[in-house]
């Protein structure tokens, strides 16, 4: 059997090791289109920080280790795919055959429409690339625009500052997070970054980047001018699959429209993670997570159905989510907007930066968000996804959410 | 023979021996908060949990890790952490279901038993048998497993 595997992120190389793992003769191909051996996107705000140096970022760290599971590896980026003559096309020209392929071609960052987003001083923050342009463009002092406070803007900020940038961040959302805090944690953040020294405009868009000598100029919605010398722009992706238009695979919002088993509309084409439109654990319904543990879950699932046709459904993952954001963590589970007729508790102590908020439907724990927690937070997950009754424990952690952990323990082994 | 660690909580009577001895073994200090073994108060109940963790097989953290940092340990069973390759990104402690991997902030890495070589400290300190180091058939791994299983995403087919 002939596997391609399309994209070098952590939901390819997971699915060209499980299809290793399963079929030890199979001829395995990774295609990835960054010149570097596969690495891991979440790792850049580390590097920028000088904890790792690149290599760090691999996902795998032995020299040689692909080709010791004798996966090849192949550089360039897939074009076009022929299902009928079962073929990639490559932007190197190479046309690339497979008897069953996975599309793990993530997702890319898009710019803002924005009167004069294209120029040099702006970049954006997702590739190894895209790192050293940062690491190379701050300098102490230097004033640096972020435009989004979401997920990927948070995460570096604690690199920008440390590096010595007079930062602005300039989100449209009215707190920072906004898709994955809740009003309370949003705002907390906001107050965490003013406090040391990072300027956020919430509720405020980019009208424009003009040139301004070595500079550029911000100008905002509310007419504000923001003299930056790099501006890095983090306002959100989209997935990576408009080279399968017009192969009839099913597209959906622009991602991979896949069933339980991981197959997209074609049978023998596969799609997993960041570009896979799929199924959440909490609704029910499909949609783009865009997370690391939903990526591999995704891989393994795929690649296990890859080898036997129907032998592994997916569930749905559950969406979750954790954020350093200069040194306040904060995190989010599932349903954590709460639900109609649910019911919500939280506990709040906002001299110290520390939330719970936990969401209820019935005696169910359904969804949650916190902030300055980093101990056992994980048992969010198991409570989650074991859609485990509360019982008695629903009132007690209504009283008090900090004992999710005792609740955990008390409805999980009846401690 | 593959041993693990068997919890008793019925023998617990939350003298935190076990929190100290984790403690100074793997932190080098007298510290409960810094403990990879857990135990929860039920006061109510007045009873006393031990808990940590239960090196699972398909471990959710080591799957779940973008930089390859956590490994099993195959003299051991256990998932071990490598200090040097963790980035501290702190998606295992969310994507664990158990919440027995948790973000050190002194260290900036995340921390998990490791049975301390095969030799757990844990077991060694508590005065009451509540915390014991067996073949792993007699823990009740199994037990602990399907519960795991209950939070798998995946659904196997059957046969």
């Amino acid at each position: 059997m002939k596997y391609l595997v399309i994209g070098a992120g952590p939901a390819g190389v997971v699915a060209a090791e499980t299809l290793r793992k399963l079929d030890p003769a199979g001829s395995i191909t990774i295609l990835g289109d960054e010149p570097e051996p596969p690495y891991s996107r979440m790792a850049i705000p580390y590097l920028l920080i000088d904890n790792i140096d690149e290599q760090g970022t691999y996902l795998r760290k032995d020299d040689g280790y692909f080709a010791s599971k004798n996966i090849d590896v192949v550089v360039g980026r897939a074009e076009s795919l022929d299902p009928a003559s079962k073929s990639v096309t490559t932007s190197n020209g190479e046309t690339l055959t497979w008897d069953k392929v996975l599309v793990a071609t993530g997702s890319r960052p898009i710019l803002p429409p924005v009167d004069g987003i294209d120029n040099e001083k702006v970049t954006t923050c997702w590739t190894l690339e895209d790192a050293r342009r940062i690491a190379a463009g701050i300098t102490p002092g230097a004033p640096v625009v972020l435009i989004g406070a979401g997920f990927i803007g948070c995460i570096i900020l604690e690199a920008l500052v440390s590096a010595g940038a007079n930062l602005t961040v300039i989100e449209m959302g009215d707190r920072m997070v906004p898709r994955m805090l809740d009003d309370r944690c949003g705002s907390l953040l906001e107050k965490w970054c003013e406090a040391k020294g990072v300027n956020v405009l919430t509720s405020t868009t980019v009208k424009a980047i003009e040139p301004d000598g070595d500079a550029v100029k911000v100008i905002t919605s509310d007419g504000q001018s923001v003299t930056a010398n790099l501006v890095i722009s983090a306002a959100g992706v989209k997935p990576n699959a408009e080279f399968l238009e017009g192969s009839g695979v099913t597209l959906m919002d622009g991602g991979i429209e896949v069933n339980q088993y991981m197959q997209s509309s074609v049978p023998d084409i596969y799609a997993a993670g960041d570009v896979a439109w799929s199924k959440d654990f909490s609704t029910g319904e499909f949609g783009i997570q865009a997370i690391q543990p939903t990526a591999v879950d995704h891989a393994r699932i795929a690649a296990n159905n890859m080898v036997t046709p129907r032998s592994v459904e997916h569930q749905g993952s559950v969406n979750m989510n954790v954020l350093d954001t200069m040194g306040l963590i904060s995190a989010s589970y599932g349903l954590w907007q709460g639900v109609d007729g649910g019911e919500s508790t939280e506990l709040l102590d906002e001299e110290n930066y520390r939330y719970i908020r936990l969401q209820f439907d019935g005696d169910q724990l359904v969804g949650a968000n916190t902030l300055g927690m980093t101990q056992h937070i994980g048992v969010l997950r198991g409570l989650i996804q074991g859609r485990f009754h509360l019982g008695e424990w629903k009132d007690r952690l209504v009283s008090n959410p900090l004992q999710v952990m005792e609740a955990y323990l008390a409805v999980t082994q009846g401690a | 023979m593959l041993r693990s660690l068997s919890i008793d909580p019925d023998k617990c009577t939350g003298c935190l021996q076990c929190e100290m001895a984790c403690s100074l073994e793997n932190e080098g200090i007298f510290n409960p908060a810094r403990s990879r073994i857990k135990v929860f108060t039920f006061h109510e109940e007045g009873r006393f949990v031990p808990y940590t963790c239960t090196q699972c097989d398909e471990a959710w953290c080591m799957h779940a890790c973008p930089v390859d940092a956590i490994k099993m340990n195959f003299q051991t069973g256990a998932l071990e952490v490598n200090e040097k390759t963790c980035v501290g990104c702190k998606v295992c402690t969310i994507a664990c279901p158990f919440g027995t991997i948790n973000y050190n902030r002194v260290s900036g890495k995340v921390i998990k038993c490791d049975l301390c070589g095969g030799d757990p400290e844990c077991a060694k300190a508590c005065p009451t048998q509540a915390i014991t180091y067996v073949d792993s058939d007699a823990t009740g791994l199994e037990k602990m497993r399907a519960w795991a299983g209950k939070t798998d995403n995946a659904q196997h087919a059957a046969g």
